[in-house]
């Protein structure tokens, strides 16, 4: 396993790079939003890895919840910090690009209200894993997790018909992609992919080593005579 | 559901003595009412558009300073420990607190709407008999997470602030549709009918979510 992480590393590198050649020099430059349209590169596959995430995110707690599988757990909080993380790049990237092309930096049209909601529930997730104590923890965030699983459709609902009463700009409703633009797409997606696990599992052994590093902290805690060690 | 009642009896009966909620929920309210009057200039045609939001930020805000305080009184003399290990199902113990804050929260709506309709000088011009059901549906929606979420900031540091930051995310859609219905109703511009529809559905899933995992939080230690 130690093998393969850093062969992995470099995989992930020469694909980003890959993918950024790809994104800014071979895609054609699109006809009407010119350059600026190559932040869609990143924007896309960051909202589909943040996706991804959160859905690992919530079968990690269910399998939490029905095994209390510390393993579930450790995914499970690896997978919504970066699911946040990509999410935040959403975010960020989706104002840059809407200045110059819709003339506003954010409309709360359903696409944007509902990813920002999604981003505030796991950014709450976060918080309580973060303000709970550690004996709890991995229960309270499972279940949070559920939660916020339960209200994703809710969210979806109410910003449709909320917003389709007074219409705002949105993309992609039923346009066509050009072919060459949609595989470098994928090809930045693939690389944003390898680049989410490979953060993640770092993420996960540095969780692995930080709960073991407590373990032997709380065991020394216990006040055993010297001897007896 | 003897336990419901029981527990449901009681909790009335301490705060019907002490009148620590609705007390300091209601001048909270007061609070955020006179505030928001400052923030804007409240004639009629504006108040109207605006009001819904207004109206259930308020309750908002008071109902978290009721649902804080649903589960630090178990905590007192380990009652809260004394459940757990009772026999008695951990449901039972779940409604009796989801409605006593809902009763909490609703004689807090009835005293506060007089007010509202005073001083933003308030009329429905849709129809007003829905508004009872909107208030019912999104205070039940506000008050069964809010108690689940009560019950799980109490595991956490510093847990008075942690409810706010649980349960308002969770309840955006929530809110969206009591704003939204309350609005639609009051201007009589369009109908309410999906809002309340959504309501419902929201209330029914988080109320079943919350009695699957409540036993969950109750015990985890």
């Amino acid at each position: 396993m130690k093998k393969v992480f850093p062969i992995l590393c470099v995989v992930t590198a020469v694909l980003l790079s890959y993918a950024l050649y790809q994104a800014l020099e071979v895609a054609p430059t699109e006809a009407t939003m010119g350059d600026v349209q190559r932040i869609f590169y990143y924007h896309v596959p960051s909202a589909w890895t943040a996706f991804l995430l959160f859905t690992i995110n919530l079968v990690a707690s269910v399998i939490y919840l029905f095994r209390r599988s510390v393993k579930a757990d450790i995914v499970a909080l690896v997978s919504a910090e970066v699911g946040v993380v990509f999410c935040t790049v959403v975010l960020v990237t989706g104002p840059i690009w809407a200045r110059p092309v819709w003339g506003i930096w954010w409309t709360w049209d359903m696409r944007l209200t509902s990813t920002l909601i999604m981003w505030l529930i796991y950014v709450s997730y976060l918080m309580l894993r973060r303000f709970s104590s550690s004996g709890q923890t991995a229960m309270l965030a499972a279940t949070l997790s559920v939660f916020g699983a339960l209200c994703v459709p809710f969210v979806y609902f109410s910003i449709w018909f909320f917003r389709t009463q007074h219409p705002s700009p949105v993309i992609g409703g039923g346009g066509s992609l050009d072919p060459r633009m949609g595989r470098v797409l994928l090809i930045n997606w693939l690389a944003f992919l390898f680049f989410a696990f490979v953060v993640c599992w770092s993420r996960y052994r540095l969780e692995v080593v930080k709960r073991e590093v407590e373990e032997a902290q709380a065991m020394e805690d216990l006040a055993l005579p010297r001897s007896a060690r | 559901m003897s336990l419901t009642r029981a527990t449901l009896a009681k909790d009335l009966r301490l705060e019907w003595r002490s009148k620590d909620a609705i007390n300091s929920m209601l001048f909270f309210a007061l609070l955020v009412v006179v505030i928001f009057s400052f923030s804007f200039d409240p004639t009629a045609e504006e108040s109207r558009h605006i009001a819904g939001g207004l109206v259930w930020v308020a309750f908002l805000f008071a109902a978290v300073v009721a649902l804080n305080q649903t589960w630090a009184r178990e905590l007192r003399n380990q009652v809260l420990d004394a459940y757990r290990v009772s026999p008695a199902p951990a449901n039972a113990l779940f409604l009796a607190k989801a409605f006593g804050n809902f009763i909490f929260v609703i004689v807090l709506e009835a005293l506060m709407t007089p007010l509202f309709i005073i001083f933003y000088n308030l009329r429905a011009l849709g129809p007003a008999w829905q508004l009872p059901i909107v208030g019912a549906l999104g205070t039940w929606a506000l008050v069964v997470n809010g108690t689940f979420f009560a019950a799980m900031s109490l595991r956490t540091r510093s847990r008075e602030i942690m409810l706010p930051l649980l349960l308002f995310p969770i309840s955006i859609p929530a809110v969206l549709a009591m704003v939204e219905a309350t609005s639609s109703i009051l201007t009589g511009e369009y109908s309410a009918k999906f809002w309340i529809v959504l309501l419902a559905a929201y209330d029914v899933v988080f109320t079943t979510g919350c009695l699957f995992l409540f036993e969950i939080v109750l015990n985890a230690e």
